[in-house]
């Protein structure tokens, strides 16, 4: 019987995460009235830092012959793609520095190192993951379409080999992403033309072979007799980073402790339970600075979808702020280490290759870490929900 | 540009997609960005108490300027570039241009730029624009009305006049208010080319003599309407002036800079939710704030030039709703037709095609 509110929200009252929806939205109000100088200038040092890693990397890599330089130039220019897809690219295409009115670093001009044209990935994203984050049947995310990933989902045989494929998915993440995008499972089920797909293949292979012709044709091409050296150096920054993200990625929707939602979840859906589903839907990395900065502080998933157009470089001032709310309201708030949470990602990707599958995966509350009260703050009066 | 520039163009391009060569070379050298032009501000001359003559050195040569146009500055205020126009006050062909900004009271990036420029500073900059120049045959007869920070438009058609055609202000009128002889900008200097040129300099100071009104200007000036005037001070001047040549002159001898951007504290518009189709965003404008200002405090990179009406660089197509012109008070509201976002509000709910 799909009910409105989740597994661990049931014991909500509507009065309570309306509420819950005015504290988050003061968190948001405390940032976006503070933005200033300071995080004017930490977007510009990674931007400079990005394309000094980049020009650095592949200045070394045109000495490909040379060991060192392979090793030097491939860490550098693995370092810049990561740093250019995630702390850059994802978080400026989001609209996160659009404040500053910079036409260098704005939404509608930035145009990101990645297979997906960045008008094409914004739609996908920015509007159908991050409004129906979860929502089975709705948040194409979810699986990539092509992954059993709650036991909800129907089984088929194809997904036996979904632990296999994965690898694949997490090799060629950005390729993946880009013909994700073009939604071949709608055009397959009628909602989409074919002509529509056709027109966007073609819009992402005149951008992707730009790409594909700089990493493996030109740069190599320059290196003269280090070509073969080059090539690989720009294959291995690329799985690499391609590897980093599909990591990270997952693990911010995917892990144990992250509720999916039914459909009708999303009836009248008010801001307070927009916010929850949000919440209860994402899960956190804990790391140091750099570790943040490195996963585009998408190690804040929760904060990221809490507030998908707030500066990345704030996530993790307000991180503690919202963990307190969803403290004082009962709710999970779920976080864990990079290897931790990958490998319940892992774990659950091969139990639901199989049919079946523990409810744990997506439909029951987390394993919530028990969360003591702090003494002195008043708890909102929590009763259960009338059915 | 030739083949061989641009082959090599071609294959630095190749190298950088999907980025530009540009986009590196900026991030060291934020002068050379073509998307973005700049500007460094070489030296800072206080000309008096609030008033500050900023002399630039453009990345890029900029289009030369007529005398009396004006730049667009864009600085950072808090993290959020910030533009205000200024006009040009050296001459065309002199090695750097300069620029002089009077701080308004309140005015956060007039009050930053006059005040808090240290040379050294980068700033943005836009191609000079504006229609309040001389014509390219000079007038037998001229008259300069200012007032206040009014002089700067003027002090560049002064400096230009002054070194290339002098014989053409002997027996030219300029009549320029301000509160004290002290507060005068550019004083020493307009009283110098005076003597040298016969330019006939009537100073008002109206701390004592109070507001120049058409009746004064008339008494001061009895052959006003066999002139051709240009004139730039606070909107209640202009405004008197623009009725007086109405009334009892050709109007298209008095040519007028209004060097304001547009208030909207008395409410002319009633707000509403802007949306901006091409952009993707909408904002709420409260009541009399323009369409730009609506949509640039939510984020939307707009077309903006000027910021008050006098350039036509922001103007978009309207789709539906309407808007107030706060300038001339006119409503638009026809689908199709073009209006200027940066003092134009909204009437009501308003989709435009920017």
């Amino acid at each position: 019987m799909p009910t409105r509110n989740g597994v661990a929200d049931a014991h909500l009252t509507d009065e309570q995460i309306d509420a819950l929806g005015e504290e988050l939205d003061a968190i948001r109000a405390g940032v976006v009235d503070t933005l200033g100088e300071a995080d004017a200038h930490y977007i510009r040092t990674v931007v400079r830092v990005q394309r000094g890693l980049e020009a650095g990397g592949r200045t070394l890599l045109l000495f490909s012959r040379v060991p060192a330089a392979w090793v030097a130039g491939t860490a550098a220019l693995s370092v810049a793609k990561i740093l250019e897809n995630m702390e850059l690219g994802h978080n400026i295409l989001h609209g996160q520095w659009d404040w500053m009115r910079d036409p260098d670093i704005h939404s509608t001009t930035w145009e990101w190192d990645h297979a997906s044209p960045s008008e094409m990935w914004k739609r996908s994203h920015n509007y159908e993951h991050h409004t129906f984050t979860n929502v089975r049947g709705k948040d194409r995310d979810l699986g990539y379409a092509i992954m059993r990933i709650t036991p909800e989902q129907p089984w088929h045989p194809a997904y036996l080999l979904q632990p296999i494929y994965n690898l694949g998915l997490s090799a060629f993440f950005e390729w993946a992403i880009a013909i994700y995008d073009i939604e071949f499972d709608r055009v397959q089920e009628g909602t989409k033309s074919w002509d529509e797909a056709k027109a966007e293949m073609k819009t992402i292979w005149r951008k992707a072979r730009k790409q594909l012709a700089k990493d493996y044709i030109l740069f190599p091409l320059l290196s003269g007799r280090g070509a073969v050296s080059t090539l690989t150096a720009n294959a291995t920054a690329a799985l690499v980073r391609n590897v980093w993200s599909h990591a990270v990625i997952f693990c911010g929707h995917f892990p144990d402790g992250v509720e999916t939602f039914d459909e009708a979840r999303l009836d009248g859906e008010s801001r307070g339970q927009w916010y929850i589903r949000q919440l209860l839907g994402s899960a956190n990395l804990t790391g140091g600075p750099l570790f943040h900065i490195m996963t585009g502080n998408l190690s804040h998933q929760i904060e990221h979808h809490l507030f998908p157009d707030v500066p990345s470089n704030r996530y993790h001032e307000i991180a503690p702020l919202v963990r307190d709310v969803c403290r004082r309201y009962g709710l999970p708030y779920s976080a864990g280490s990079l290897p931790r949470q990958y490998g319940t990602v892992l774990r659950r990707l091969a139990r639901l290759a199989f049919p079946g599958g523990h409810k744990r995966y997506g439909g029951s509350p987390a394993p919530v870490r028990k969360l003591r009260p702090r003494t002195g703050v008043r708890l909102p009066p929590v009763t259960r929900r009338a059915a | 540009m030739a083949p061989l520039a641009r082959r090599v163009l071609a294959a630095a391009r190749a190298l950088t997609t999907p980025l530009l060569p540009e986009d590196f070379v900026s991030v060291w050298r934020p002068l050379r960005s073509k998307r973005a032009p700049g500007a460094r501000v070489v030296d800072v001359r206080h000309e008096t108490g609030d008033a500050t003559t900023l002399l630039l050195r453009p990345g890029a040569p900029l289009p030369a300027h007529r005398p009396g146009q004006f730049v667009g500055l864009g600085v950072q205020v808090d993290g959020v570039w910030t533009w205000r126009s200024y006009s040009i006050t050296s001459r065309p062909g002199d090695p750097l241009l300069a620029v002089t900004v009077t701080a308004v009271p309140g005015g956060l990036v007039s009050t930053r730029l006059a005040h808090g420029t240290r040379p050294g500073t980068l700033v943005r900059i836009s191609e000079p624009a504006g229609d309040f120049t001389l014509p390219a045959a000079t007038p037998e007869k001229l008259l300069f009305v200012t007032a206040g920070s009014g002089i700067t438009p003027v002090m560049g058609m002064l400096r230009t006049l002054a070194a290339t055609q002098p014989a053409v202000l002997e027996g030219a009128v300029h009549v320029h208010s301000d509160r004290t002889a002290a507060d005068v900008v550019f004083g020493p200097e307009l009283r110098a080319v005076a003597a040298r040129t016969g330019l006939r300099l009537v100073e008002r100071h109206t701390a004592t003599a109070g507001r120049l009104d058409p009746d004064s200007l008339t008494d001061l000036v009895p052959d006003w309407a066999a002139r051709e005037a240009w004139a730039c001070g606070p909107t209640e001047m202009l405004d008197d002036l623009t009725d007086h040549w109405a009334r009892a002159g050709d109007p298209a001898a008095l040519h007028v800079e209004r060097f304001r951007p547009p208030t909207w504290d008395d409410a002319t518009g009633t707000g509403g939710r802007v949306t901006f189709a091409a952009s993707g965003v909408s904002a709420d404008a409260a009541e009399g704030q323009p369409l730009m200002a609506a949509g640039e405090a939510a984020g939307a990179l707009l077309p903006a030039g000027c910021r008050m009406g006098i350039c036509h660089t922001c103007v978009g197509p309207l789709r539906s709703g309407a808007v107030r012109d706060l300038i001339t008070g006119d409503t638009h509201d026809t689908a199709g037709e073009a209006v200027r976002t940066c003092v134009s509000a909204p009437l009501g709910d308003v989709t435009i095609d920017l």
